[in-house]
């Protein structure tokens, strides 16, 4: 491989190529502006979708990214909903505030529980995982005074963002308030997964025992990794709170758990998209069929999640890379 | 009166009912490090079949016991042979989904088929009411549970360790390509113990309609539960299952009557505290793969 | 003379099975020293031991002196311990070329700040990255360096394990088995790269090909059941009665 001077080699070439945004992303995103014109009175609609998909990128984090296996993750969703609900409750009205109290919280307990589910066996961390978000669903139904139980927070009364752009009733500001805070998100954690760090987690996933044999502190890497993921689900409950002026006792359930977990199926993993494309397919589907009976919803999601795991790994995101490179027809 | 003896007694009967439903599950999981989490739908068929067989058939309770037991094995073979085979080297996370799935599809068949609500099941006479012994008025049927509890259990021992298949389940829990080399054929074996342990399930689920109830979110209520039971006894050991469940049942009765403010938050906490204690469950024995 | 890596009687059971015997292994800086034995004898076990992935039942190991026996695994390859594995073990979705510059920035973190660890593109990390090509263009992997590891023969991905441990740096070098699958007859290549690595690394070479060992080592320690047969040069070896009664009559010249 000639180097002319100037000009860069080929090799750093190639990694850069890979680092800058494609079109598609580019579209990805402008679409999501173009929806404010297009589709003015389904914007509140919209942001869930962006807020759900910001969650499945925090929980595509652990999974995809780190491959830990959790049913515990809403625990973070949850506290941020909570936290960013009680502070107005408790008079300070300001969302940006809400969000950063929210995102300290979550990451706060991210930390804290990290060394939780980096031990034990993958059945074992299911179970902890799984009953610290039990156990935090009985403290909101019980501390009714604190949290009003099973009726969901009352009197959340978000303020104007930045003091000048006031909620309004169409969640007009409420859109794009979401959609800035999703995006600037995304960009952060695209960074790292394209920055060094980002190549020692995908190193951990590939091989474990590869990683640890060039250097890689495993398990620094990974709290660090958990705590984020944390920071991001908190802040996608705080985003919900705000948007709804409601905090609902399901931002806990096992239904958000095992929803989010379905859109990653559906979206594909360690993707960076796959969360954001699966709650765009899910909740269009879900919203369709919500106007037919319960049952069926819940007859169909089930044969989809057993014919995906059976014949369709990997998603629409997988589909999508195949389709790619048959038209690029690159293996890198 | 509501005694320490009282609550004791409720409590076992409770525990023998997590018990079958999840030993099966345990020995399974402990064979195979298959991730099962939809176990709970055998237990569930059962009970179905149980208020159908005594319902719509007018069979006896006794007489339909072993039929369910038949029934639920066969059908747990069907959904072990197209379903989770594919799955045994997968990911844990496919096999949750999977299970996940199951459970789904089972919730809504079972809603369409009997309705949302909580099925109502007449005991037979000799089952219904209270027996008096030593003071104290003691249930029928949860007397008559926790005998069913003893046989089987000393069936399960006496089957695990006296009888040839049962060396072979062990050997095979214990070091699976060991087993393979010496001739055990791990594949036979687990499918057959999965239709006991899904039988037992069925088995479970019937009797539990009375004490535990019977609605079609049974599998996702009590999940948790079951795999309580599992990852705390140790996947792999029935003794560590009976003992798990025991704790579970007594534990849980006795909160609701003493504590019944704080409810389900001692069960998960004292789970969660044990499993950081013993990743492997109290009395689990190590898988080599 | 310090020597690069010793064991003070080194000993590891499995429960009642006693894997190694109070091992006493020394290797002198710069050595080219090759571990033989009998399969079982215990090699691999006493190369997770060195590299600390499984924790020693009694004994001491000692890196230039310094007793390394109670430090984690991946704070010794800092120090200067790299490994092979003798089955690949490799990221099989990642470029070659980003599996070494994944080593090597690494190696380097403490030199890079927050921003450049962590929210920088890995493009950015010129120097590493280019350190990475001459590696692996000295390896003769560097034609398909941009290919992710599952695509590459059998051969490279071996030499791909030897550029991964060589990228850390290390000053003691263990390398199990790395002509295992690879036809005896066919090694020359692999003792090509053995033979060009610099007096500053020390290794210990676990092999089963004896025409590589007997070509590449100097000293040659002979591991039966777990413990120390006999040490001693090729010549010594070749003519030691015991070593003959143990292993299966091997030609090696």
């Amino acid at each position: 491989m000639m180097k002319q001077p100037g000009q860069l080699p080929p090799y750093i070439q190639a990694l850069r190529s890979r680092e800058r945004w494609r079109g598609a992303e580019i579209a990805f995103w402008l679409s999501w502006v173009a929806v404010y014109f297009l589709f003015p009175d389904s914007l509140l609609f919209a942001s869930q979708i962006l807020i759900t998909g910001l969650f499945a990128l925090s929980l595509d984090l652990i999974l995809g990214y780190a491959g830990i296996v959790t049913l515990g993750h809403t625990a973070f969703f949850g506290l941020g909903a909570y936290t960013a609900g009680l502070l107005t409750t408790h008079g300070v009205h300001e969302p940006l505030l809400g969000l950063a109290a929210a995102a300290a919280v979550a990451a706060l307990a991210g930390w804290l529980t990290s060394f939780l589910v980096l031990r034990g066996s993958d059945l074992a961390r299911l179970m902890i995982t799984l009953g610290i978000a039990m156990l935090l669903l009985e403290i909101a139904n019980r501390a009714t005074g604190f949290t009003g139980g099973v009726d969901g927070l009352q009197g959340v009364e978000v303020g104007a963002l930045l003091g000048l752009f006031a909620f309004d009733l169409y969640g007009r500001v409420a859109y794009c308030y979401v959609l800035v805070v999703s995006f600037c998100l995304f960009v952060l954690v695209r960074a790292l997964m394209a920055s060094p760090y980002g190549l020692t987690l995908r190193a951990i996933r590939e091989n474990q025992r590869r990683a640890v044999a060039i250097g890689v502190p495993i398990r620094t890497r990974l709290t660090n990794i958990y705590t984020f993921a944390a920071l991001i689900a908190g802040v996608a409950g705080a985003l919900l709170t705000q948007t709804t002026q409601f905090v609902g006792i399901d931002v806990l359930g096992f239904g958000r758990s095992a929803d989010v977990l379905i859109i990653l199926i559906i979206g594909g993993m360690a993707s960076l998209y796959g969360g954001f494309l699966g709650a765009v397919a899910f909740l269009l589907a879900k919203d369709q069929l919500a106007s037919l009976d319960a049952r069926y919803w819940l007859f169909w999601l089930g044969l989809l999640l057993i014919v995906m795991t059976l014949y369709l790994r990997g998603g629409i995101m997988e589909g999508l890379r195949k389709l790619a490179a048959l038209t690029r027809w690159s293996r890198t | 009166m509501i005694s320490f003896l009282g609550i004791l007694f409720d409590g076992l009967a409770y525990g023998v009912l997590l018990f079958l439903i999840s030993v099966g599950l345990s020995v399974t999981l402990g064979l195979m490090g298959f991730i099962n989490l939809a176990h709970g739908v055998f237990a569930m068929a059962g009970g179905y079949l149980l208020v159908t067989l005594t319902g719509q058939f007018g069979l006896g309770l006794l007489a339909s016991l072993p039929v369910i037991f038949v029934l639920v094995a066969l059908g747990s073979l069907v959904l072990e042979r197209v379903l989770y085979r594919p799955l045994y080297r997968a990911t844990p996370l496919e096999q949750v989904l999977l299970t996940v799935g199951i459970i789904f599809v089972a919730v809504a068949l079972a809603t369409w088929l009997f309705g949302p609500g909580q099925q109502p099941l007449a005991l037979p006479p000799y089952l219904d009411g209270q027996l008096s012994i030593g003071g104290l008025d003691l249930s029928r049927y949860r007397l008559f549970l926790i005998g069913v509890g003893i046989v089987i259990t000393l069936a399960l021992v006496f089957g695990l360790e006296r009888t040839r298949f049962g060396a072979r389940i062990r050997a095979s829990v214990d070091r699976q390509q060991t087993a393979e080399a010496m001739g055990i054929h791990v594949g036979r074996v687990f499918q057959l113990t999965f239709a006991i342990g899904s039988g037992l399930a069925g088995l479970g689920g019937a009797l539990g309609v009375n004490v535990i109830g019977l609605d079609p979110q049974f599998p996702l209520k009590f999940l948790v539960y079951f795999l309580l039971v599992v990852v705390v006894g140790g996947p792999g050991s029935v003794s560590g299952t009976l003992l798990a469940a025991l704790l579970l049942g007594v534990a849980d009765i006795a909160s609701k009557y003493y504590l019944p403010q704080i409810g389900a938050f001692v069960i998960y906490a004292a789970m969660i505290l044990l499993l950081i204690t013993f990743p492997h469950g109290l009395l689990g024995r190590r898988r080599s793969s | 003379m310090t020597p690069a890596l010793e064991t003070l009687d080194l000993c590891k059971s499995f429960g009642g099975l006693k894997v190694t015997r109070n091992l006493n292994l020394t290797i002198a800086p710069g050595a080219r020293h090759a571990l033989i034995g009998p399969n079982g004898a215990g090699k691999t076990t006493l190369i997770n031991l060195l590299t600390g992935v499984v924790r020693e039942s009694s004994g001491s190991i000692h890196l230039n002196g310094a007793d390394i026996t109670h430090v984690k695994p991946h704070e010794r390859v800092r120090r200067g311990v790299s490994r092979t594995f003798q089955i690949n073990t490799l990221f099989a979705q990642l470029s070659a070329l980003e599996a070494v510059t994944n080593v090597i920035c690494e190696r380097e973190r403490e030199r890079l700040n927050v921003l450049q660890r962590r929210f920088f593109p890995l493009s950015q990390r010129r120097g590493e990255i280019d350190e990475a090509f001459e590696l692996l263009e000295r390896l003769k992997l560097a034609d398909d360096c941009l290919l992710q590891t599952r695509y590459l023969a059998y051969g490279k991905q071996r030499l791909l394990e030897i550029a991964l441990a060589l990228a850390g740096r290390p000053t003691v070098l263990l390398l199990d088995e790395p002509a295992a699958g690879i036809p005896e007859g066919e090694s020359d290549e692999l003792f090509a790269v053995l033979a060009e690595l610099p007096r500053g690394i020390s290794i210990l070479l676990i092999e089963h090909d004896m025409s590589l060992v007997f070509r590449f080592a100097e000293r040659i320690t002979v591991m039966v059941d777990g413990a120390e047969l006999v040490t001693g040069t090729p010549q010594e070896i070749a003519a030691d009665a015991r070593v003959r009664e143990v292993y299966l009559g091997t030609r090696h010249d």
